[in-house]
């Protein structure tokens, strides 16, 4: 009960109630300031839907432009002279030349061989992270560990680059005695970085959703902490976790500072996590400064812009719906 | 709360002051290729110093990037380690454009190897096999058992298209060579990968003890030659000679005729003191005779 409140209720009521507005004009008014409030509120909602909508049109606008002077079938594969002259299948990405090459599957596997490890990665420590700030971690520890999650988010990618290019390449290289000493692995490791704290937030969060009565139940039942995180907690809230890796598989996908420094650029078809790949988002930031707009490379670098945001937003989606699903089955 | 209003009224002023200044002098924007980044910046110093009315700005971003910019009016001179494409010289024209072409210096493009490589001579042939990936161990050029590992630049750089043309004769790179953002991050690579190999202008590698620049020859008949002169430094005769095999010209590129200002940049540029600059950051300075083209 705030001080006027208690005020009113003493009697020295008449005195303040006479000085302000009748109550009724006042309520008026109030409801009035709330509904344009309401409106600036839902605008804002629809404008973020608008501009989703219209990066949509636009990218696939000018991705789909791609086609009309490359052949469909260039993007996965074209032929080349080789050094005796005889002509062989080759599937690269080099733009830039006589007869430029435009096939999108090492950019594909590129991408892959980075997101894939780095989900993985960061799912072990940031589920782990995530269920200890949500079941185990005392208040202080949790006061500490939480902000120091988040000031994790926020360290520029363009420093984990340079961190991974010049310190973490060489002691992966040491380690493991890779080929190439910028490899899918080593930007791997540093696209985990930026989505350690995205997950951990996450199954946090996902995690304190999970009704106190389950907990409680299985305690009751004779369960013990672990029991109760392993065998109730978690598979309570296990598409929230889900939800969690998927999103930040996204941002995996989506991250390219890091890539762009650390994977090395290699433009190859492979399947092994320690050979050089480039990926979507580092062929679109290095190579669409310097094509002439409107250009074949130009439109060829929408079409790739168009398939990652399609991928994005297709785990996106996914991650969403399970968290749907989630907050149905916990309501009930 | 009035004072801060006067106090942001001050400061708006101040920026728009300082904007308007520059226009009322002579502006000229010069991008383009990132190998001549230090070669603009330096004539533009100097240039400044003793032409205070006069503001010069130098960007890099790559020959193809200072181009486009040229096309698309962003820019008013263009650097360009590469000559213009018939393709750019169309779409200029499209824009109303008639670009006029300036060779204002030449640079050698330099083979390099780790320090610990053993290799000191390769024809332009072998360097072409080894960088489309025909040759994938150092063993078959007379080196050790190891694979090749191949660095080169971004596809927008005038020297990823200059060594494509002229040395892997437009054939394309092996899909796992490793693309750097820059001809140091070439050097900076090849220092820490005793397998590696890579190429760019000379002034890069001459002073890294972790590099060695290899000779180039011509084909197996002929002598290998080595872009640099006894003292480290880069060999002008090969290069004006042209019998270094791997060296090229310096281009800036003007839309339409200079005029004004940015015309009598470009006559300073092509006179002693501009080719002075040039000679001094170990680019070759164009012959006396073929000066100005």
């Amino acid at each position: 009960m705030s001080v006027v409140e208690a005020r009113l209720q003493n009697g020295a009521a008449p005195a303040l109630r006479a000085k302000t507005e009748p109550a009724g004009r006042r309520r008026v008014r109030a409801r009035r300031i709330e509904r344009l409030i309401e409106l600036f509120l839902k605008l804002n909602g629809f404008i973020a839907i608008a501009a989703i909508a219209l990066i949509f049109v636009f990218l696939f606008k000018e991705g789909v432009q791609a086609f009309r002077s490359i052949p469909a079938a260039r993007f996965i594969q074209s032929t080349e002279l080789d050094f005796d002259d005889v002509p062989q299948t080759v599937r690269m990405w080099q733009p830039v030349g006589q007869n430029p090459k435009y096939s999108l599957i090492p950019l594909v596997l590129g991408s892959l061989l980075v997101a894939l490890p780095a989900t993985l990665i960061a799912s072990l420590f940031g589920v782990a992270c995530g269920i200890y700030l949500a079941e185990v971690a005392g208040r202080r520890a949790r006061e500490i560990i939480k902000p120091a999650i988040e000031l994790m988010a926020g360290v520029p990618s363009v420093v984990i680059g340079f961190f991974c290019l010049a310190t973490l390449a060489s002691l992966i290289q040491n380690a493991f005695h890779t080929t190439f000493r910028l490899n899918a692995f080593v930007g791997a490791v540093g696209v985990s970085f930026v989505i350690v704290p995205v997950i951990a937030t996450m199954v946090d969060d996902a995690l304190r959703a999970v009704p106190g009565f389950l907990r409680e139940g299985a305690h009751a039942l004779g369960a013990n902490r672990w029991e109760t995180i392993t065998r109730v907690v978690v598979p309570a809230g296990a598409s929230g976790l889900i939800a969690a890796i998927l999103l930040g598989m996204g941002r995996a996908l989506g991250e390219t500072m890091i890539v762009l420094m650390a994977t090395g650029n290699a433009a190859q078809v492979t399947v092994n996590p320690f050979d050089s790949v480039r990926t979507m988002t580092a062929t679109i930031a290095a190579e669409l400064g310097a094509v002439p707009q409107g250009g074949e490379q130009y439109r060829a670098l929408f079409l790739v812009g168009s398939l990652l945001f399609t991928l994005t937003f297709l785990i996106n989606l996914m991650s969403e719906i399970v968290v749907q699903r989630m907050r149905r089955r916990l309501i009930l | 709360m009035r004072r801060t209003l006067s106090m942001g009224v001050i400061a708006l002023a101040a920026i728009a002051a300082a904007a308007i200044r520059p226009a009322a002098a002579d502006n000229i924007t010069v991008k383009g290729s990132d190998t001549m980044v230090i070669l603009g910046q330096r004539w533009a110093e100097e240039y400044m110093k003793s032409h205070p009315d006069v503001a010069i700005q130098v960007t890099g971003g790559g020959s193809g990037t200072g181009i486009a910019a040229l096309l698309n009016g962003t820019t008013k001179l263009a650097n360009s380690s590469r000559p213009i494409k018939p393709e750019e010289i169309e779409a200029a024209k499209k824009n109303g454009l008639d670009v006029v072409e300036f060779k204002t210096a030449m640079d050698a493009l330099a083979v390099v190897v780790n320090a610990a490589n053993p290799i000191e001579k390769l024809t332009i042939k072998q360097v072409g096999m080894i960088y489309t990936g025909y040759i994938n161990n150092w063993k078959a050029v007379g080196g050790p058992d190891k694979k090749i590992l191949r660095y080169t630049r971004e596809s927008n750089s005038g020297t990823y298209v200059f060594f494509k043309e002229h040395v892997l004769n437009n054939r394309d790179y092996a899909a796992d060579a490793q693309t750097m953002p820059g001809t140091s991050a070439v050097a900076e690579a090849v220092a820490k990968d005793p397998a590696g190999i890579g190429f760019g202008g000379v002034a890069y590698f001459a002073t890294n003890p972790k590099l060695k620049i290899v000779k180039i020859a011509k084909d197996e008949k002929s002598e290998a030659i080595t872009p640099l002169a006894g003292s480290g430094k880069l060999n002008f005769e090969v290069v004006w000679s042209r019998t270094y095999p791997i060296s090229r010209y310096l281009y800036v590129y003007s839309a339409g005729q200079p005029q004004g200002a940015v015309k009598e940049y470009l006559d300073w540029i092509l006179g002693p003191e501009g080719q002075a600059i040039v000679d001094k950051i170990e680019y070759v300075p164009m012959p006396a005779q073929r000066a100005g083209n």
